[in-house]
């Protein structure tokens, strides 16, 4: 009998979740910023395609990424030709297959805090003789830090329990595509219900830590203002 | 030492001409010159804000130019346009935007990013100072009373060393008390600055207490600019007079009798002491005359002066505001006057409705305007 505890899947779990939201948050950052201040046509679709990870099932958004990950498609021959492997079943697989999934978890909250500083703020900051860098950096970021946080809380949390897309483009491969979602779900299949608990419980905890800590620090800022 | 026209050297006028179709109609011609303030007033709608985002950098019209001494902010022939941060405008927004999460100091001294660091937080320190908030730098703006952000935001603008100053409606968000007091606070600041300094209000009465030139705005387009005093005594259309809540316009006709020009107004012929060699014979106008202008005949001790237009009215409408009251006049041929005394003097000289009062019309302070108007004005 294995150990109770697959080190292995909790290694890949917190790489993943911490890759994902390492690589979404500039992604989201430009993004959602663009969204709340850009007007062109098209925008709603844009707003919408961002959505669709949210209401698609797991399932679904899984069965396209692996097609498009095969190396018939043009993205999988894309890779192969840059690096010489396939995407399907490794990690780098899952992983673009989890910034996929994320995009809404980043982008949303990014989103509506950008929107929610006053136009005539930047317009003050371009008045003292700030440029656009300069503004983004001194006035919208600090602005839009709760958006960030909670971005980023979602998305790692997001990303420690996904289990479908994952499980679809990944498989359960040890040390490489298993999460510790899927491995809870592989004791539970074999039976070994003491695992299943134990890690189940892990993922708890890590979970609502990371959330914890997020939301705290959120909370500190809003009420050192108050 | 600091202030904008000592430090920065080059004082310059500011010329403003700007016009576009829509989506904002924009008609505009305006001068405010170095020293002066400038007022742009108008209801609401009338373009003034987005005249000043013009003049900021913010927002582009589709035709005309701005030009600030020898440089050309704008020019729309040349699709030339200096951006907000190269035009070294100081603005003063009307909710004062102030930065949130900087401190009263972090917000003056955000402006002196070019300085060194030891140099810039001095230099916020002085400009804290000097706007009388000191020992309040390290608060965040939610954490000040409206007439302190207000001054933070004054104190903002100011440290960027402007070449022109723009007032956003900037007394509009505090209380009666306050604002006095930061209207008192700005005409104080005047006298040390002698950059152009463009004020947007719809508030006449800030406007003429502080303001060298007014310009009056509607629908985008700059009507009539002058000394408020002169604008107030002769605007140049009737329309100008209605926005500038001018009561007493009233339409006649020109007329001679005996080769001296008189004023047909309703069965009197009104002496007019200039203005009418410009009307011809016959032509419909339109005339206007200060409330300061109506002489009330006093009962008790009639004088020459009473000699000079009088007019026999009804007392229609006695209102006591205080001090003052406000005393409404029939003429025989359905015409309203209006005008102001002192109440203790209303009271002496039995002013009651249904009463008949002599009055004088001086024939030096009537104003003639081309066209008749049609606009009621008693509301």
């Amino acid at each position: 009998m294995a150990e109770l505890m697959d080190w292995a899947a909790l290694s890949v779990s917190l790489r993943l979740a911490a890759l994902t939201c390492l690589i979404l948050l500039p992604l989201g950052i430009w993004l959602g910023r663009t969204l709340a201040y850009a007007r062109f046509r098209g925008k709603g679709l844009c707003e919408a395609l961002v959505a669709l990870p949210l209401v698609l099932p797991p399932t679904v958004l899984g069965f396209y990424l692996l097609l498009s990950f095969s190396r018939d498609a043009p993205v999988g021959a894309f890779w192969a030709e840059l690096t010489g492997s396939g995407l399907n079943f490794t990690f780098t697989g899952i992983l673009l297959a989890s910034l996929v999934a994320n995009i809404p978890f980043a982008v949303q909250p990014i989103q509506r805090a950008f929107e929610s500083i006053p136009r005539n703020l930047r317009e003050a900051a371009w008045c003292s003789g700030l440029g656009p860098w300069q503004t983004l950096w001194c006035i919208e970021l600090p602005l839009v830090w709760p958006g960030l946080l909670s971005a980023f809380a979602l998305t790692f949390a997001h990303t420690l329990g996904e289990f479908g897309v994952i499980l679809m483009v990944g498989g359960s491969i040890d040390g490489e595509t298993r999460t510790l979602a899927i491995a809870i779900y592989d004791r539970m299949q074999a039976f070994d219900e003491q695992g299943a608990a134990l890690m189940s419980a892990s993922l708890l905890a890590v979970s609502f830590i990371t959330l914890g800590i997020v939301y705290g620090l959120a909370g500190r800022r809003r009420g050192a203002r108050g | 030492m600091g202030w904008p026209d000592a430090a920065g050297g080059h004082v310059a006028d500011l010329r403003v001409v700007l016009a576009q179709a829509g989506p904002i109609p924009l008609a505009a011609d305006f001068v405010c010159r170095r020293g002066e303030l400038l007022a742009l007033v108008g209801p609401s709608g009338s373009g003034k804000t987005t005249l000043l985002r013009s003049i900021a950098g913010l927002y582009q019209p589709a035709e005309g130019h701005i030009v600030c001494g020898e440089t050309r902010w704008f020019d729309a022939k040349s699709k030339h346009s200096l951006s907000a941060q190269k035009r070294r405008v100081g603005i003063v927004f009307q909710d004062y935007a102030l930065f949130p999460h900087l401190t009263a100091l972090e917000n003056i001294a955000l402006p002196l990013r070019h300085h060194p660091k030891p140099t810039r937080r001095d230099r916020a320190e002085q400009w804290l100072a000097r706007v009388r908030l000191e020992g309040l730098g390290r608060r965040y703006p939610d954490a000040l009373s409206g007439g302190q952000r207000q001054r933070v935001a004054l104190a903002r603008a100011l440290a960027r060393d402007p070449q022109v100053l723009l007032l956003d409606e900037p007394f509009s968000a505090v209380d009666q008390v306050t604002r006095r007091r930061l209207q008192r606070e700005l005409a104080l600041l005047r006298q040390q600055i002698s950059i152009p300094i463009v004020l947007v209000t719809h508030d006449l009465e800030e406007a003429t207490a502080l303001a060298d030139q007014i310009c009056v705005l509607h629908n985008g387009q700059s009507l009539q600019q002058d000394r408020p005093e002169r604008l107030f005594r002769q605007p140049a259309t009737p329309e100008v007079a209605r926005l500038l809540d001018r009561h007493n316009l009233f339409n006649a006709t020109v007329v001679e009798i005996d080769g001296q020009r008189y004023l047909q107004w309703g069965r009197f012929q009104l002496e007019v002491a200039e203005g009418l060699d410009t009307f011809s014979l016959g032509e419909a106008v339109t005339w206007y005359l200060p409330p300061s202008d109506i002489v009330l005949h006093r009962r008790d001790r009639p004088s020459n002066g009473e000699r000079e237009n009088p007019v026999p009215a009804l007392v229609s409408e006695v209102v006591a505001l205080g001090g003052m009251t406000s005393v409404t006049l029939r003429v025989a041929h359905g015409d309203m006057l209006r005008f102001d005394i002192a109440t203790h003097a209303a009271r002496r000289n039995q002013l009651v409705p249904g009463s008949m009062v002599n009055v004088s019309l001086l024939a030096a302070g009537i104003h003639i305007m081309p066209g008749t108007h049609t606009l009621a004005r008693d509301d």
